[in-house]
Formats: structure tokens, C-alpha cells, sequence
């Protein structure tokens, strides 16, 4: 017999099982293997290693800096710049290391950079309180000029002294897995945990949620706000120095459009444009979905134009889903 | 014994007279009923109360000793809580999050802090039963009824044992049943010895828990007496000015 306490007490989102079947994630999840099992039994050429070992890099890009993004889509606001803090950074470890610099140092210096581009955004965006779009869509422009300024426009191949060691980090394998997948597990459980169990992660979706009532409570929303643009640049910094390693060469349109397909793999992924909603692993899910789309119509011989019907059915099929779950929900 | 005095009260914004010379008086527990017009220099008085404004003269005292507020941290300190008339809540957080948001308790992993979700489901759950309300502290706020919402508000004033309470239209924008049990939550904060003052426009709501009506009409106050020495009709005829004073 339960008492009316026990009652109260008990959630009202049922059993476990109940929450993954109404989750996002899981349905792009299964929507991702599915074109898995389908493209390996259609084509001789997706199960294989290399194949395989493509997809999984090719994805952990997109997928570190959907985690960044989704943390800002869940503090209700969003960041255009992203692509062009990729080439920034990739820029400024590249010329830094083949005018003789060390990897430590130059990496560092890329890091930085990325991140002073995240301070102007957050706090033109927290403190001038100037909109997120229009502050980052100036960031677009501004970065990728500025790395055009720094390299000349010119492509770099030659990383110096520790030219080896960049290539390794950004393209090498250990135990079978390209490197950017371990940053990219690595980022995901410890994102999972701060959204979770951290009052940052906390205040980052009330504040999606809710700003006005987050600064009533006394949450320092300038600050956090800052902090929350800091890290999504971030993410594409560390991206832009795997990428660097990856391709062995720079150029200046390296990361172009770049922030279309992450914002995609975010909302995918289950973040909401609105604010107050997202998680890390979808985030990765949808990035995950968006590259084996990309890489199936390659495999099928499907002319790559199409690629962007099929992300964009995608994105619409994913949000519609998201809103009859809601309209069921609330009956 | 007076839990809130205000002697005095006076404010302008340039040549405007929001408040002049507004004196009143809550006891400990006692739920205070504020009406008046739009306008009429309710918000104007909350807000002073609550430490978003300083009165241009006059004083304030909690406790019988005398509080200058400059800023809403100040009166938190003091004990004073407002329930918002659009209740900044986070619709995307559970009933629990949102009692403790800005103040959530943490414990230590290996130097890390993560939060207490245990403490936080707990106490909020005792908080919930002391209102005598069903609601569940890991249900998310959107899912909620209105009533459910006040209480997830006023839950959150308990938490910090607070000393006033002032609630600002409570039940504005909620359905008759729910207004019963918004009603019920002021008379359980009033029972934990909280001294409440309610805004409103709905006579029937004010004379239903408040044990006093203040009137305020173009920033004066008209009349402070006990409810049951009023009527609705009476009220009526000083918020609008057709009865002078009483």
C-alpha cells in the first residue's frame, strides 16, 4: 500500500525505460545505425577499417564544437563564429610553429586567441547587451579576416620543428581510434557531468530557461554568460588545432560554413533554439547522424549536392518530432 | 510587536509623487491586504520594501530596528522574500531545482563539488508537505498547474526563513480552484509565524486571508483597518475615491 507521500514522491516520468524511448536522442541514435547496417550491407566498401576510421574523425570535429554550441543553444542564445574561430586558431598555431615555435607553446597561443574571441562575443552579448546573433555574426566576418591577416592568405604545409608531433595529435591513432575521438569522449563525459551535477551547468539552463528569473535569484548571469561564449569558442579552438594535424595543411576557408552543420548537430541532437534544452551526447549523436548522411551518399554514388536536402529533411524531421512529443505530453 | 514598520514613507521620481508619507504596520504572521488603483503607488511601496528602491524620506524597521536597503540583496538578508506576479520560475528545470536555484547545496567528490540532489529532492519534498501541496519536486515546472507553480515560489521563501513574505497579484492569472489553493498556501506561510503582504485586485481573494486592508490612492494612504470591520463595497468607494478616508 502506498501512502499519498510515496505517491507525491514518485516521479511522473515512469520507469527508465519510458524516458529513452521519449528521448530525442535515442530516436537519432537509432536512425544513425540504421543507415549503418543498411550502407554495410548495401555497399562492400562502408564496414571497412578505413572507411570506419574516416567516419570516426571526420565526425569528432563537428561533434567537439556541437558540444560548445549546444551549451550555448541551452543558454538561449547562439554562436555564428564558431567556423571562423576554427581557422583563427588553426592559423595561429600554424604560422606560430613554422616560424620555429614549439607545439606546447603555439597550441597555447591558438588556445588563447580562441578564447579572447569568446570574451569579446560574451561580453559584448552579457555586458553591451547587444543580441547573440548579431554579435557573432560580426565575429564571422572579423575572425576569418584576421587569419587571413595573419598567414597572408597563404597556405601553410610546413609546421617546423614539431611538425611530426601536430600531425600526429591531429591525424594519428592510438590503439586503433583517431586522437580527436578521445578528446571527443573525454569532453563529452565531462560535459555530461557539468550540465548535470555542477551549478554551472545549472544556471547555464536556467538561464536558457529563464533569464529574468535567473538574475532575480542572484545567479551572476553577465558572468556566466561570458564564461558560457568563452568555452563554445573554445571547443572550436581545440578543433581547429586537431584539424590542423589532421590535414597537414592550412588554408583560410578552412571551417567555412562550418557553424551551419554544427548548430545542425546540436538541434538534432536535441537542443532547443529557445533555450533550456540540449545535452553533450546528442550533441555528438547529431553530429554522428549528419557525417555517415554525408558519407552514405558518397559510398552510394549519390551526387554529394543532395547532402544538403538530406541534412535539411533531417533537422525539420527532428524538431517536428520534438513538437508532437511535446503536444502529446502536455495532453 | 511589529515584524515590519514603515514610518513616514515618501517618494518621487522627479515631479512625481509615487508615495507621500505612508505609515503602516505588519505584525508577526499577519497577512496584510494592499489594494489600490493602477497607479495608485502599490508596486512603488513592494519595491521599497523589497530594496529596488530608497525612499526619498522616511524609514523603515524590521524587528523594531531600523533597515536602509540598497539593493534587494540587502532585504533578502533581512528576511524579506517577494513572490514575482510572473513567478520567475525556470519552466525547463524540476520543481526542486528551482526552489533551490542560486543556492543549491553541493558536496565534495575527490575536490570537486557536485550537486545534492538527494538534500535538494528531500527538503524540497518536506517544504512541499508543510504546504499541504502536491507537488512533486522532480516534476518539471512546465508540466505544473498554477497552483503547483505558487507553491514551487513560495517554497522557495520558506527555504531561507524568511520573515515577509510579499506577493505581488498571486492570483492574477490562475483558475478559480487553483486560486483556493494559492489561498491555502498564504494561510500555511501565515501558521509558520510569516508575516505576508499581499497585492491584489481581487476583493474576494483579499478578504478571504487578510486579517488587514490598506488602501493606498494616489500614493496616500486612505485606510488601514481589519478586514472584518470593512466590506468589499467600502474598499471599492476608497480605491476609487468616492469615500474619502476611513
Amino acid at each position: 500500500m502506498t501512502t499519498l507521500e510515496q505517491a507525491i514522491g514518485h516521479s511522473q516520468h515512469g520507469s527508465p525505460f519510458s524516458r529513452v524511448f521519449n528521448s530525442q536522442i535515442f530516436w537519432v541514435l537509432l536512425a544513425a545505425l540504421l543507415a549503418c547496417v543498411a550502407l554495410s550491407l548495401l555497399t562492400d566498401s562502408f564496414a571497412t577499417q578505413r572507411n570506419l576510421f574516416n567516419v570516426t574523425r571526420n565526425f569528432a570535429f563537428v561533434g567537439l564544437i556541437a558540444i560548445g554550441m549546444t551549451t550555448v543553444i541551452a543558454s538561449g542564445g547562439i554562436d555564428l563564429s564558431v567556423g571562423s574561430t576554427v581557422v583563427l586558431s588553426a592559423m595561429v598555431i600554424s604560422v606560430l610553429m613554422s616560424s620555429g615555435n614549439p607545439f606546447w607553446i603555439s597550441a597555447i597561443a591558438a588556445l588563447v586567441a580562441a578564447g579572447i574571441v569568446g570574451a569579446i562575443n560574451g561580453t559584448l552579448i552579457a555586458y553591451v547587451g547587444m543580441p547573440a546573433f548579431v554579435v557573432t555574426l560580426g565575429m564571422l566576418s572579423a575572425a576569418r579576416s584576421l587569419a587571413m591577416v595573419l598567414s597572408n592568405n597563404k597556405m601553410i604545409w610546413e609546421f617546423g620543428p614539431d611538425h611530426d608531433l601536430l600531425l600526429w595529435v591531429g591525424g594519428g591513432s592510438t590503439l586503433g581510434l583517431p586522437h580527436p575521438i578521445y578528446v571527443l569522449g573525454l569532453l563529452t563525459i565531462v560535459m555530461s557531468v557539468v550540465f548535470r551535477w555542477t551549478r554551472w551547468g545549472q544556471y547555464v539552463f536556467a538561464i536558457g530557461g529563464n533569464e529574468q528569473a535567473a538574475t532575480l535569484t542572484g545567479i551572476p548571469v553577465k558572468r556566466i554568460k561570458v564564461s558560457i561564449y568563452v568555452f563554445s569558442a573554445m571547443t572550436a579552438g581545440v578543433a581547429g588545432i586537431l584539424m590542423a594535424g589532421w590535414l597537414g595543411s592550412v588554408t583560410t576557408n578552412l571551417g567555412q560554413a562550418m557553424e551551419l552543420t554544427v548548430i545542425a548537430a546540436a538541434v538534432i541532437g536535441g537542443a532547443n533554439l529557445a533555450g533550456g534544452q540540449g545535452t553533450a551526447l546528442g550533441a555528438v549523436i547529431g553530429a554522428l547522424l549528419i557525417e555517415v548522411i554525408r558519407n552514405s551518399l558518397i559510398l552510394l554514388g549519390i551526387s554529394t549536392f543532395w547532402q544538403g536536402m538530406f541534412i535539411g529533411c533531417f533537422i525539420v524531421i527532428a524538431v517536428a518530432f520534438d513538437r508532437v512529443r511535446n503536444l502529446r505530453s502536455l495532453d | 510587536m511589529s515584524r515590519l514598520r514603515l514610518s513616514g514613507i515618501s517618494k518621487s521620481f522627479g515631479a512625481i509623487q509615487a508615495l507621500n508619507d505612508v505609515s503602516l504596520e505588519v505584525a508577526p504572521g499577519e497577512v496584510l491586504g494592499l489594494m489600490g488603483d493602477n497607479g495608485a503607488g502599490k508596486s512603488t511601496l513592494v519595491k521599497i520594501v523589497a530594496g529596488n528602491f530608497r525612499p526619498t524620506h522616511g524609514s523603515i524597521s524590521i524587528d523594531d530596528t531600523s533597515v536602509d536597503f540598497h539593493r534587494p540583496l540587502d532585504a533578502q538578508v533581512e528576511g524579506i522574500e517577494v513572490v514575482y506576479q510572473d513567478l520567475a520560475l525556470c519552466d525547463n528545470l524540476s520543481a526542486a531545482s528551482n526552489v533551490f536555484l542560486g543556492r543549491e547545496p553541493r558536496r565534495s567528490f575527490g575536490g570537486i563539488k557536485l550537486l545534492d540532489y538527494a538534500t535538494m529532492y528531500k527538503r524540497s519534498a518536506e517544504l512541499f508537505a508543510v504546504l499541504k501541496s502536491e507537488t512533486r519536486p522532480r516534476d518539471l515546472v512546465r508540466r505544473m498547474s498554477g497552483g503547483q507553480r505558487q507553491a514551487v515560489a513560495i517554497a522557495r521563501t520558506l527555504l531561507s526563513n524568511a520573515k515577509i513574505v510579499l506577493m505581488d497579484e498571486p492570483t492574477a492569472a490562475i483558475s478559480v480552484r487553483q486560486v483556493a489553493e494559492v489561498l491555502d498556501l498564504i494561510h500555511r506561510l501565515s501558521d509558520q509565524g510569516i508575516s505576508v503582504v499581499l497585492i491584489s485586485h481581487r476583493m474576494p481573494d483579499v478578504f478571504a486571508v487578510c486579517s488587514r486592508i490598506a488602501v493606498l490612492r494616489r500614493g496616500q494612504l486612505v485606510a488601514c483597518k481589519p478586514a472584518n470591520e470593512s466590506s468589499p463595497e467600502e474598499v471599492t468607494g476608497l480605491i476609487t475615491g468616492a469615500i474619502e478616508t476611513a
